[in-house]
């Protein structure tokens, strides 16, 4: 345990440097490129560049190396492929519009890895019952791991430091989760996650100065499946990612089909005059995790920001009870 | 409304938890014989998860009542 400390406290630092420096000089050229689009949500006429994926998965591969050349583990390498084919995927997305089914069918693709270099455990471990034995129907829960939680994160990323503060939250304590099985390795692995969200969430909080873009986000969302089916913790991530599972699941089974945000007609948050948020009375417009929130009343962005922020550390404290649970069995 | 989102990932946890104490119940007791097995398992915890999913609906119908 003590030997991983070095390594684990200079990927750390790495991953949050690497992102922290590079993000200004990424803003000024996306503001050269002219790569900006209006933030919906401000009464005046902000432009705010993206993707900021570039920086986040600088940062990722950096310190993933850095722990390959200490640990040297297949682990590590799947991690980073597939969240490195994640990034072109939303780069890919970021710069050309792409069908609703090319993200998850691509994102599907990206799993491969994880499989091919046979780094995942086929027994699926639940709390207080134990594990199942589901060889055949593993390999489909990992090809469909890395959309969902791709996509996901994606979703969520509608207010300004939403997407990279959620995942500040999520990723460690997926972490801790990870300590608290003994795993401990892939529990050092996970770290340059959260860290890495610190790191642009300085830049994406409100007001924003640069968006993560799909880029960003499926890089944030594929890594942090791809550290669930490594580290064997699905459910514990499951558990993590609730609020941001709750949106998407609000959100399909309101327009009942696998869509684009930006397909949708109905908007489900509208402003008032003093640009705060409501939720919209619009009945075609689809049910969200920010809409529910609206219900009680207007709200600024930067509340439902922190309303979304309270729901994230609650599923988070209920992640870390469920791994103490994992030892316990009837 | 914010009560209502937290008692919906409290419910959700939940059903995570002991979704997956009837998956592993189920299941646990369970060349060719490994794939008729493979295919008996994918084919039930598919018919799980689709109960799972139509519980959590009710579950969401009920605590966000438009």
């Amino acid at each position: 345990m003590i030997d991983l400390l070095i390594p684990s406290i200079v990927s750390c630092i790495v991953a949050f440097v690497v992102v922290f420096v590079m993000t200004p000089p990424l803003i000024k050229i996306l503001e050269k490129r002219n790569f900006a689009v209006k933030d919906m949500n401000k009464k005046e006429e902000v432009m705010v560049v993206r993707p900021g994926g570039p920086a986040i998965i600088a940062g990722i591969i950096a310190s993933e190396i850095v722990l390959y050349v200490f640990l040297q583990m297949n682990e590590i390498l799947a991690i980073l492929i597939t969240t490195f084919a994640a990034f072109l995927i939303g780069y890919v997305d970021d710069r050309k519009v792409m069908g609703g089914w090319f993200k998850p069918v691509a994102l599907a693709v990206s799993a491969i890895p994880i499989i091919v270099l046979g780094v995942y455990d086929s027994n699926l471990a639940f709390p207080l019952f134990g594990e199942v034995q589901i060889p055949a129907l593993y390999l489909a829960l990992i090809i469909f791991m890395i959309p969902i939680t791709g996509n996901t994160i994606n979703s969520i990323d509608v207010l300004n430091g939403v997407a990279s503060g959620f995942m500040v939250i999520a990723s460690f304590s997926l972490s801790i989760c990870l300590f608290i099985v003994q795993n401990y390795e892939i529990a050092i692995v996970s770290l340059p996650l959260g860290f890495v969200s610190l790191a642009f969430y300085k830049y994406h909080k409100i007001p924003s100065k640069i968006f993560p873009g799909d880029s960003g986000a499926l890089t944030l969302g594929a890594m942090y499946g791809a550290i669930a089916i490594v580290g064997g913790v699905e459910i514990l991530a499951a558990v993590a990612l609730l609020p941001a599972v709750i949106n998407s699941f609000l959100f399909l089974s309101s327009v009942k089909r696998v869509v684009e945000h930006r397909q949708i007609k109905g908007k489900p948050v509208e402003h008032t005059d003093d640009f705060r948020l409501k939720a919209t009375n619009d009945k075609k417009a689809p049910v969200t995790l920010v809409r529910l929130i609206l219900a009680g009343g207007p709200m600024t962005e930067k509340q439902v920001g922190f309303a979304i922020f309270k729901l994230a550390i609650f599923s988070g404290v209920l992640a870390v009870v469920t791994a103490f649970m994992m030892g316990v069995s009837f | 409304m914010k009560s209502g989102l937290f008692a919906f990932l409290f419910a959700m946890w939940g059903l995570i938890i002991f979704g997956g104490g009837i998956l592993v119940m189920i299941l646990g007791p369970i060349e060719l014989d490994w794939l008729i097995a493979s295919v008996i398992k994918a084919v039930i915890a598919l018919a799980l998860v689709v109960i799972w999913i139509l519980i959590l609906s009710k579950i969401k119908n009920w605590i966000f009542k438009k």
